[in-house]
Parts: C-alpha cells; sequence; structure tokens
C-alpha cells in the first residue's frame, strides 16, 4: 500500500504551507493585510497539519521521507520590492496547489477504504485548503497589474 | 436674530408624541431676516434633513427645515443650524495654489490646471493611468461622483479611485451586499414612527443622527413607545434611553450578535415559511451561532447573560423592527461579518419590506451613498458589478469607450491601498477632493510620511485650509454646499436637491466644474473620437440627466426624478421610474432580492479572508433571488491590552463636530460647545493612575502618542474613549488626534479600517 508515502507528501505540503505563510507574513510586514491574513492562512495549516498526523500513524507501516523539493526553488531571499511581494504569492499558491492535490489523491484512497476519518478530514481541510488558495489567487489580481504596468 | 430653539442646549428640541405620522416642528435659525428662501437639504449627517437657505444681499443669514420633507418634518439638528455660518469664514481658500520653491503660492485657474493636465498626460505616458489615485469625500454632490466616476473609469481608466467613505461607510455597502446582493437599504425612515422596536448596534444615533434620534424620543414620548435594544460599550446618550443596554468587550460584536441570534432560533422565534421561500444558508448559520451559548457569550464579551436574554426576548417577540448599525461596528474587528448578523436577524424573522420594520446599515456621510451609487470610489455606477462581463459592456456603450478601458480586471483598490501604493512610489499623482486625509486616517505619523514623499504629486480640491491643503504641491479651491446645485441621497434612498443659493467666494468653483474642466482639457474621448460625456455636460444637470440613464434597469433607478420633481416639495426615495412615480417606501416586498447571477452587483466573498468569489463559483449556488443567511465565528483583534499597552483605547465623534471639523470648527456656536478633544476614563482608572477631572493626560500607543484632558465616567474600567477628528489647524500646539494613535489594518471585505480599538498606556502630565 503506498498511502503512507501520499500522508507523507500531505504532511508535508501542509507543514511548508504553514512556514511559508508564516515567512511571507513576516517578510511583508508592510502589507498589512498580507501579514495579518497570512498568519491566519498559516494557523489554518498548522491545524491541518495537526489533523493529519493521526493518519501518519495509522498509515505509517511504508512510510517514505519526502523530499522538500518544491520548496527549494521558492521563496528566493534575493528578491527585493514589489515584484517580490507578487512573486512570493505566487509561490504560495502553488504550494496550496500541490496540498490540494494530495487531498484529492486522498480522498480516492479514502473512499476506496471506506476510511470515514479521513474522509472528513478531507473535507474539512480541501475546502481550506481551496479557500487559501482563492485569497491568494484575488490578491495576486489585485497586485498584479499594479506590479508589472507601474512599480 | 430668529432662533426658535437652542439646539446646542438642548441638542433634541422639545417632545411631541405620537404614533403614525410624526407631527411637523420648523426648526429655524436666522440672524437676519431673508430676502428670500433657497431649497436644500443638510449635508452634515446621514440623515439629510430637507431645509431652505435664507439669502439676504449674496449671504446666507439663517436656516429653516422643510415642513413638508419626509425625512425631517421640519426639524434640525445642531449641526445644520449652526454649520452654514463656515460659508462666511474669513480663512476660505479663494485662489488656486501651487507650491513653489517649496511654498505654497497664489495662481491663476489656467496655471494651476495646466499643471494638473502637464503632469496627468505625463504620468499616463511614461507609466500608465495607474500611476493616478483619486481620494475623494462624503462630501460631493451625486453629479460631482458621477462626473469624477466617468472621467477616471472612462477618461483616464485607473483603478485607482475611492475616499474617505471606505472610512465610513464601506461596511454599510459590503453588508448590503453580501446579504441581499446589491447595495441600497432595505427600509425607509418612515418604518420608526411605527416600530415595536428598535436596535442600536455600534450606533450613537442621538450624537451622530440628531433628527433621526428625535424621531425615536418623539416615539418614546408617545402611546405605544417602541422597545430599545442598544449595544455600545459606553454608556451614551442613546443607551441612556434603551430598554436594555448591552455593553460589549472591543472587538466583540460577533459573539454578541451570534448570541442573540441563537436564543431566538433556539426559542423558535423565527420566521420558517420566510425562511425557506427566500433565503439560503439557514442551517450552517444556525450550526455557526449554536456555540454561543449566553453563558459562552458572557465569558468572551462581559455581557451578563440575564440581559442578553433580555434583549433575545424584545428582538425574538417584536412584530415589527428597525435595526441600525454604525462605526461601532463598522470601524472594528469582524466589521461585515458583523453587519451582516444585523442582516440576518432580520431575514430570519421575515421583518423586512414592509412599514415598521428596516434595516438602515448607516452612512458616516450624507453624500456617502452616492460615492458607492455613482462609482467614485471602488464600485461601479448604479450597482453594476466588476465581475460581469455584460456590466462592463454596458457601461462601455453609455460612455462611449471600449469595455477593456474601464477597469476591471481585478477588485477595486481600495483607499488604504492607495495609500499603501503612494507610500511604495506606484502611484505618483494623488488627487484629493473634499476631504482631509491628514486627520481622518489611521496611524497618522504614517500618512503624514506618505503624503511628504517627493515621488508624490499631491492635489488638493478643498474650500479651507486643512492639515492636508499645507502638504499639497497644488491646492483648488472648491464651492460647497449652499454655492452649487445638485444632488444627494440619504439612507432612507431619499433624493434631495440643493440649490445653489449664493456665490462661492473669490475664485472658488464647484467640484463640478473642476472636474469637468479637467476632462476637457485632458482631451478624453471616446471610441469614436467624440469628446467623452463629461466634456459636454454645461451643468449639473446634464450630468443627473446623464446618471438617470446609467441607472436604468438598475436596482438605483433614478429614470423616473428630474431637478423639476425634486424642487417645490419633499425628497423623493429610489427607485423612481415609471413603476414608482414617486418612490418605493421599502425594498423586497416580495422577498426577491438582487441575488440573480446576472443582475447581482458581487459574487460575493469568503467573510473570513475577504477572497473575491468568482462567476463560476456563483453559478454553483445560484441563489436566484434569496437573500443569504451568513455566519461568522468569532475572531479576536489583532491588538489587545498588555503589559506594556493595557488599556483599550476607542473612538467616536460628538454631536457638534462633523469629519475633521474643517466645517463645524468654523462655526463659533459649534466651536465653543465643543472647543477641544478629551479622554474618557472610568472613575477606576482615574483613580488608579491618579487623574482628576481636567488633568491632562498623555495617552500612548505603539504607533504614536497624544495630550488630552481627562473627562471622568461614562466608560467601563479598561477602556478609554477619545473623540476622533480634532486635529490641528485652530490648535497647534500639542498632539491631539486620535488617529496618531490608531492602528493601520481593515476588516477583510469591506476594507474599512479598525478605529475601534488598540492597546494604550495613559500617564497624567505634569503641566
Amino acid at each position: 500500500m503506498n498511502l503512507a508515502h501520499y500522508i507523507g507528501l500531505l504532511e508535508n505540503s501542509e507543514k511548508q504551507l504553514t512556514e511559508a505563510f508564516e515567512y511571507v507574513a513576516n517578510k511583508h510586514k508592510d502589507e498589512v493585510d498580507i501579514e495579518q491574513v497570512c498568519l491566519k492562512l498559516s494557523a489554518w495549516s498548522r491545524e491541518h497539519h495537526g489533523r493529519i498526523m493521526p493518519f501518519v500513524e495509522k498509515y505509517s507501516e511504508d512510510h517514505e521521507s519526502e523530499p522538500a523539493s518544491l520548496k527549494r526553488d521558492l521563496f528566493t531571499k534575493k528578491r527585493r520590492g514589489s515584484l517580490a511581494l507578487l512573486r512570493d504569492l505566487h509561490d504560495l499558491w502553488l504550494l496550496t496547489q500541490e496540498a490540494q492535490l494530495c487531498w484529492i489523491v486522498i480522498r480516492q484512497a479514502a473512499l476506496g477504504l471506506r476510511d470515514e476519518d479521513l474522509k472528513s478530514c478531507y473535507q474539512f481541510c480541501n475546502t481550506r485548503t481551496k479557500r487559501q488558495a482563492e485569497w491568494l489567487l484575488g490578491r495576486i489580481k489585485q497586485a498584479a497589474p499594479q506590479t508589472l504596468l507601474v512599480a | 436674530m430668529k432662533e426658535t430653539r437652542d439646539s446646542i442646549d438642548d441638542i433634541w428640541g422639545s417632545r411631541t408624541g405620537y404614533e403614525g405620522q410624526w407631527p411637523v416642528r420648523v426648526d429655524e435659525r436666522i440672524e437676519e431676516e431673508p430676502d428670500h428662501w433657497v431649497q436644500s437639504a443638510c449635508v452634515l449627517c446621514s440623515n439629510g434633513c430637507g431645509m431652505d437657505i435664507g439669502v439676504k444681499e449674496g449671504r446666507i443669514v439663517g436656516v429653516r427645515g422643510r415642513a413638508e420633507d419626509r425625512v425631517n418634518h421640519g426639524r434640525l439638528g445642531p449641526k445644520g443650524l449652526h454649520s452654514w455660518v463656515a460659508n462666511h469664514s474669513q480663512d476660505r481658500l479663494t485662489k488656486p495654489l501651487i507650491r513653489r520653491n517649496g511654498k505654497l503660492e497664489e495662481a491663476s485657474w489656467e496655471e494651476a490646471m495646466s499643471l494638473i493636465v502637464q503632469k496627468s498626460k505625463e504620468l499616463v505616458q511614461k507609466h500608465t493611468a495607474s500611476s493616478i489615485g483619486f481620494y475623494t469625500s462624503g462630501q460631493l454632490l451625486l453629479e460631482e461622483y458621477y462626473a469624477l466616476g466617468v472621467l477616471g473609469k472612462a477618461g483616464l481608466g485607473t483603478p485607482h479611485m475611492d475616499g474617505n467613505t471606505r472610512l465610513c461607510t464601506a461596511t454599510a455597502a459590503a453588508a448590503l451586499k453580501v446579504s441581499f446582493g446589491s447595495d441600497g437599504q432595505p427600509g425607509s425612515y418612515t418604518d420608526l414612527d411605527t416600530t415595536e422596536a428598535v436596535l442600536l448596534v455600534g450606533h450613537n444615533m442621538a450624537s451622530q443622527q440628531t433628527v433621526l434620534w428625535t424621531r425615536i424620543l418623539d416615539r418614546l414620548a408617545g402611546p405605544n413607545p417602541p422597545h430599545l435594544v442598544v449595544i455600545d460599550p459606553r454608556l451614551t446618550y442613546t443607551a441612556e434611553k434603551a430598554t436594555v443596554h448591552l455593553a460589549p468587550r472591543a472587538g466583540t460584536n460577533v459573539p454578541l450578535m451570534n448570541g442573540l441570534l441563537h436564543l431566538i432560533i433556539e426559542a423558535g422565534h423565527i420566521n420558517q415559511s420566510y425562511i425557506e421561500a427566500h433565503t439560503q444558508g439557514f442551517e450552517e448559520l444556525k450550526k455557526i451561532v449554536s456555540k454561543w451559548t449566553p453563558e459562552r457569550v458572557e465569558q468572551l464579551t462581559g455581557v451578563p447573560a440575564e440581559k442578553l436574554l433580555a434583549a433575545a426576548r424584545i428582538l425574538g417577540t417584536c412584530r415589527t423592527l428597525v435595526s441600525t448599525a454604525l462605526q461601532g461596528v463598522y470601524q472594528s474587528m469582524q466589521a461585515t461579518a458583523a453587519a451582516v448578523q444585523v442582516n440576518n436577524l432580520h431575514l430570519l424573522r421575515g421583518l423586512l419590506g414592509h412599514p415598521g420594520s428596516g434595516i438602515y446599515q448607516m452612512n458616516g456621510q450624507p453624500t456617502a451613498q452616492n460615492t458607492r451609487e455613482c462609482g467614485a470610489d471602488g464600485d461601479l455606477p448604479a450597482f453594476r458589478n466588476w465581475g460581469n462581463e455584460e456590466h462592463i459592456k454596458e457601461l462601455a456603450k453609455l460612455w462611449n469607450v471600449h469595455p477593456d478601458q474601464i477597469p476591471h480586471w481585478s477588485p477595486p483598490t481600495h483607499a488604504m491601498q492607495i495609500w499603501r501604493y503612494c507610500e511604495q512610489g506606484s502611484i505618483k499623482m494623488l488627487w484629493i477632493s473634499g476631504t482631509n486625509p491628514l486627520v481622518s486616517l489611521p496611524e497618522l505619523d504614517r500618512v503624514r510620511k506618505i503624503i511628504q514623499q517627493e515621488s508624490l504629486f499631491v492635489v488638493v480640491q478643498d474650500a479651507f485650509p486643512t492639515e492636508t491643503t499645507q502638504y499639497a504641491d497644488v491646492v483648488l479651491p472648491a464651492a460647497i454646499w449652499g454655492e452649487k446645485t445638485g444632488t444627494f441621497t440619504n439612507v432612507d434612498r431619499t433624493v434631495h436637491i440643493t440649490h445653489k443659493a449664493i456665490d462661492p467666494p473669490g475664485e472658488a468653483r464647484p467640484d463640478f466644474d473642476i472636474f469637468v474642466d479637467y476632462a476637457r482639457r485632458m482631451d478624453f474621448r471616446g471610441q469614436d473620437g467624440s469628446p467623452l460625456l463629461v466634456c459636454t455636460w454645461k451643468t449639473p444637470e446634464d450630468a443627473f440627466n446623464a446618471w438617470r440613464e446609467c441607472t436604468r434597469g438598475r436596482p438605483c433607478d433614478y429614470t423616473g426624478l428630474s431637478y423639476a420633481k425634486l424642487t417645490g416639495g419633499s425628497g423623493i426615495q429610489w427607485p423612481c421610474n415609471e413603476q414608482y412615480p414617486n418612490g418605493k417606501t421599502h425594498l423586497y416586498e416580495d422577498g426577491v432580492f438582487n441575488t440573480a447571477i446576472d443582475y447581482c452587483e458581487t459574487y460575493g466573498h469568503d467573510l473570513e479572508t475577504g477572497a473575491p468569489r468568482s462567476h463560476d463559483d456563483y453559478k454553483l449556488l445560484d441563489p436566484q433571488g434569496k437573500a443569504f443567511l451568513k455566519g461568522s465565528d468569532y475572531e479576536p483583534p489583532h491588538e489587545v491590552p498588555d503589559e506594556q499597552y493595557p488599556l483599550w483605547l476607542t473612538t467616536g465623534r460628538l454631536v457638534y463636530h462633523f469629519h475633521t471639523r474643517t466645517k463645524t470648527g468654523r462655526s463659533r456656536a459649534l466651536n465653543h460647545a465643543a472647543p477641544d478633544g478629551f479622554v474618557q476614563l472610568s472613575a477606576e482608572d482615574a483613580a488608579r493612575y491618579g487623574i482628576q477631572d481636567g488633568d491632562m493626560v498623555e495617552v500612548e500607543s505603539r504607533r504614536g502618542k497624544v495630550q488630552e484632558p481627562a473627562r471622568i465616567g461614562g466608560t467601563e474600567p479598561g477602556l478609554v474613549f477619545i473623540p476622533f477628528h480634532y486635529g490641528y489647524w485652530d490648535k497647534p500646539g500639542r498632539p491631539r488626534a486620535a488617529n496618531e494613535l490608531t492602528i493601520t489594518e481593515w476588516d477583510a471585505v469591506s476594507k474599512q479600517p479598525h478605529y475601534k480599538y488598540a492597546a494604550v498606556r495613559i500617564r497624567k502630565v505634569n503641566a
């Protein structure tokens, strides 16, 4: 069974999201809404991570560690100016997509296993992952024209 | 001098108890007998009282209420009776000013406008129109907002248009959109004449809308007085009259409202068939509020459970109900979510759309509704939806421009973001009209630094020298109320006309003329090369007629109104069209709301994050005219008292002053009644800090400090209150603007800043 592999991937994704939202919140403190919403969304991912942990234990026999490869290329420290904000939001959005895809894959397994707990965990977390992505997309759309054309 | 009543000492005047039709009482105050009277209406609170301006030899010599007006039946409040004096104040701006070698110097209109136009063209060419922003007021007239909306959106094509209405009424608009699909107040002021109960949430009506409050006081003195439920952390004049006064801790409006809704649902005091036929989202709302038991609410908000029960009993059993909300909701944590709970109460009980039941999501300023309607703020004209391509096409057709000329590619830029872009240097020209952000914005120290940046070219259009004009690169002298003709719309959708009574002083010009002149000089043209709409407007009436066409078929339908129809009698409510030639008293009588996908003004937001919803998301909901019931759980404020800053600060307005006192501060009587700010604190806190009444107290937050004389009593321990909008133009000596202390942050949905809480510390200053 490869479920543990994906749960590991998911766990890692939510952990990265937690850290990434917090990182962006701190980096862009001058953007008040970014700081506040990102801290809130970081807390969401932290909670997701906590909710996944029982399943990590439950399905742990084949657990492999997943590479944190996605993160390495994201959030380069060198970025400056208003483009940095846009790129950081962009990278956050990519991370949410990674998490969301993991959730979708795991949902399929949960259905097959008839694991009601995992299903309801998916229900709760996936909806919020989607809301994270939606907020990012809205904020990206707001920042994009000004950043690309004027700033 | 003739004065029918002393409104300074006796703010609301004598009582005439009534039920049914509010009796007439004409308030008048004239310094000399006028030659003639000119029809107008008051612009100094969102009530919009009908009044006449008395004119003698080209000067205003007094005012009187209009007996036939549906809004005030002749009554006027202290600001209405006294503030006109400011029109003749000696320090009016009468000539354009241009900054030369660091100093503002007199210039001609030709020089000033040429400079602005040259700068605009340069910026558009180099950086696109997105390098230009407009920050306007809640004090202009409909025609002026529409002119500004058209020139900004169709002429320049900048997405950066907003104004100080973001600071006062943005949440009102947002909450109405969230629940009902579009802006527009469901109720009517006449609801107060018969209602059984009134709920005031974060709304000190006795101070902010004195004439509307008079209407309630007269009901209280009548045969069938309504019950009053007041939610306010302070014991205000309004709270003193309450049947039940709930005083929640700062930032806890949502749990309190959730607690009330929970009790009402639990007691079965809801209208199940209305909910089923006309709303969406009941089960989810019920689930959220069910967690808020009276005990839990008491623990978090400090409101005793038995008081909550008493309030819920009134709100759950009254057969008619009027609810109002204002800045205590709009400028606090979870603003939109809390305001929406007020709408939910009415939807759950089916109490809207008929006489005696209404919701007033109040405005801070009287003509603020028009910014929202006309598109001088982030919204599009006539409640069109920026996410709806068809709506954009309608506007493009109306204005004869390409749809993509109208910025609609992302959520509109809100005021705080406009200032942020200025701070970052990407907005390079900011045109401020009719407002004074250097007193009204939060965290003033930051705003002062922004406005002084070399990279920012600042145009300020105002009638008086203000804290803001002193930092301008160009100052344009504007005409004000009484000196120009136009219309405006109050909170119950009543449209009034205000006619020009006198000439503006010196070379001051109406804002309308200034905007049209700019559009003409910029040579804005439509797709076929003909001059853009505003260039063909000669008078405000031309603009009004164009506006009527813009509203055709939209919820705010003005097509049945005209200058002629508005002149001579009472103000008239919109919608006013063929179907409703005399206006419509209530919206949503049939329980059909403006939520249909092709009609709605917004596809909605995530109430917690503020993320805008897309057309496709909305399609899944497909409300088809049903209203939304939307719940929210509690989120704590972002700054709370701690060891370093142990007290809560909250802010508000006084009865005698209005928006940064630019005008009211120049009326001797109003200024004399409330010449200075103060810090109000409880007797317990006063004792702890060794402070006596009148002592000078330093109040400090993480962002700045002020010094204010102490006033003891009327607030809970742990909470201090400072009236905002005292600034420096008449008292430069000490820091006293409350906004030196307030926090830069805003509601996720409405983007309205949070003025109602900040953590502060206090100490007595040794003089």
